[in-house]
């Protein structure tokens, strides 16, 4: 392990450097989002929904699209992180912003590691069961501790603190919200792009790949797989704890199976580990969800059980796969 | 106080069948192929549809409604498994996982658009309905009807597993497929009996169960979880596992809601990860 990586004229290491560089075309979508504050200054409540759900896509991707864990219950650490901010400020005990996110990352990664400690020794249908029951079980004891989570009703009205001491939150009028969660999102996905490309990230995808032969290279998968579930965890909870400054309240939605199903889907419609899947799936669904899930319930949910099918069946890559395939020809053709 | 221990007994005891008869077909199929099968639910949903509508808008009796019910839904389930399922057996679980959501999804919005998204009263015959004297004590007849019924499928599942050539297929499949399938045994049309056999067995407790279960498009991931874990808890592909899981689940069920009606469900999540962590392979599995 050289202190600084050589130069090698091989075309696989240019090639591997060249992939991880930063290319233009990665502004955009934070172009867009600005873009929009300044469009669609009227949609800015959903905006702000969209940008928190792409943040949930994007650690549950590094997570599932990275380390290869399927879980059905990414909900608890959204909630664990949400319901963090909402207690400490129902309470008066915190009502900082910024340091509410820390408070609410470190929340949802000690829950994180404490049942990936114990949940990541199993594998398959067993691991879709424990995730899918630690989550019921923090949804339940949401529901059951009512004095200090709220119960059913959970907790409205929450006093948070203007940002920086200087912007408030209003709910009505969410300019400050959506440029304070495009912020957070900006910084958590550099976190996650840097994570992602680095040698530690690689060995994630050699885990999900084939966990067998990282045993035999002798990299320490569990130690591994615990460290993204925890990182994967805290980040959701990060999420959770946007949504519950943003919206002022926080109730039991925010943990249960109707929002794990949720980002699952987003992010295998985008396409799973691919960094950008989180953004392209959320915007996808979010768009189609808030003009025809109102509308059309019951065509809506036909609908995307239909599309899930197809996922499934013929597209396992999602949107970005199914570009991929429809420029490769083409890509091929110019490195000819 | 015996009374009352019976009470919760029977009460248990039939939720636990109803909980067995739906699950049952889960295990199977899933210990066979280690398909992650989230749609089985929507299965039970179908068939307890089916046989609810016979009974109210055609008439049929009940028993001959069961039977509609089971036949219906293991014909759909057919179509199904050699359409979809089958493309998918190879495939990741994560796949498997969407898939099947997604056939949830499509069964809860068909059968909202078919039929409606209201609760669909199941009204049991007369003969079902009021008190059975025990001797000790009065129990409502139904319950030890669904008794019953459970004891009587379960035995015959038993014997149908234990005693025929196809039972004896289907354990080999479970422990070891491909040495199974090296032995001649022809894996997709065992399984696809199987899944409608299982798929039959689901509709059969839907119908069953609507009593008291209910009736609506959401029954499908209402219960998804519940019957998850009595596989998980079961073990995959074995029969007295699942039935066992089934009626402890279904007693400590009945009793918490009726004693802690708020914390009953975390004791049986909690329960769950104990045991899962404990035993992975389930109570009743044997180990991988």
């Amino acid at each position: 392990m050289s202190a600084t990586p050589v130069r090698s004229d091989n075309p696989a290491a240019l090639a591997l450097a060249v992939r991880h560089r930063f290319r233009l075309a990665e502004t955009l979508p934070w172009l867009l989002a600005l873009a929009f504050y300044f469009a669609f200054p009227r949609y800015l409540g959903f905006g702000t929904e969209l940008l928190i759900t792409v943040l949930f896509a994007i650690s549950l991707d590094l997570a599932l699209g990275y380390a290869g864990i399927v879980t059905l219950g990414h909900a608890a650490f959204f909630g664990a992180g949400a319901y963090t901010v909402g207690m400490l400020a129902k309470h008066e005990i915190w009502t900082e912003p910024v340091s509410g996110l820390f408070i609410a990352a470190a929340v949802a990664g000690a829950v994180g590691f404490a049942s990936g400690l114990v949940l990541l020794r199993t594998t398959g249908l067993t691991l879709l069961m424990l995730t899918l029951c630690t989550m019921g079980l923090l949804e339940e004891i949401a529901n059951m501790a009512a004095e200090v989570t709220g119960g059913f009703d959970g907790l409205d009205s929450l006093p948070i603190k203007p940002l920086f001491g200087i912007f408030e939150f209003n709910p009505l009028y969410p300019y400050t919200q959506y440029l304070y969660v495009l912020g957070v999102l900006l910084v958590c996905f550099i976190f996650v792009r840097t994570l992602v490309y680095s040698p530690y990230g690689h060995s994630l995808t050699g885990m999900r790949e084939n966990t067998l032969r990282m045993h035999a290279v002798g990299a320490p998968v569990r130690m591994r797989l615990i460290v993204c579930y925890t990182i994967s965890a805290a980040i959701a909870g990060v999420a959770g704890a946007l949504w519950a400054q943003a919206n002022a309240y926080v109730n039991l939605s925010v943990l249960g199976l109707d929002r794990a199903a949720t980002v699952l889907i987003v992010l295998v419609l985008g396409g799973y580990g691919r960094l950008y899947g989180g953004i392209i799936g959320a915007v996808a669904y979010m768009v189609l969800a808030h003009f025809l899930s109102k509308a059309y319930p019951t065509a809506w949910q036909l609908g995307l059980g239909l599309l899930l099918v197809a996922i499934a069946l013929f597209a396992r890559g999602g949107i970005l796969g199914m570009v991929d395939n429809l420029t490769r020809p083409y890509k091929e053709r110019k490195a000819q | 106080m015996i009374v009352e221990i019976a009470n919760m007994l029977l009460g248990g005891l039939a939720a636990g069948m109803v909980l067995f008869i739906v699950s049952v077909g889960l295990s199977v199929t899933m210990g066979l192929m280690g398909f992650v099968n989230l749609a089985h639910g929507g299965f039970a949903m179908i068939g307890g549809y089916v046989i609810v509508l016979a009974m109210n808008r055609l008439g049929v009796p009940f028993v001959p409604a069961l039977l509609i019910g089971f036949i219906v839904t293991a014909a759909v389930s057919v179509v199904f498994e050699r359409l979809l399922y089958q493309r998918l057996y190879r495939a990741p679980e994560l796949d498997q996982v969407l898939f099947t959501i997604g056939l949830v999804f499509i069964m809860i919005a068909t059968v909202t658009l078919a039929v409606g998204p209201e609760t669909q009263p199941l009204t049991l015959p007369d003969s079902l309905q009021g008190q059975l004297n025990l001797g000790f004590m009065a129990y409502r007849t139904y319950s030890i009807v669904l008794i019953a019924i459970g004891v009587v499928i379960m035995l015959g599942l038993w014997l149908g597993f234990e005693r025929t050539r196809m039972g004896a297929q289907i354990r080999a499949a479970v422990d070891n497929r491909r040495m199974a399938e090296s032995l001649g045994i022809n894996i997709t049309r065992l399984f696809t009996i199987t899944f409608a056999f299982g798929s039959g067995m689901a509709a059969l407790g839907g119908g069953l169960g609507a009593e008291f279960l209910g009736l609506d498009p959401q029954y499908p991931l209402k219960y998804l979880v519940m019957f998850l874990i009595v596989v998980a808890v079961g073990g995959l592909g074995r029969i007295t596992g699942v039935f066992y899981a089934s009626l402890i689940i279904g007693v400590l069920d009945f009793t918490l809601k009726k004693y802690l009606p708020q914390g009953g469900t975390v004791f049986i999540y909690a329960m769950t990860i104990m045991l899962l962590l404990w035993r992975p392979q389930g109570l009743f599995g044997r180990p991988a």
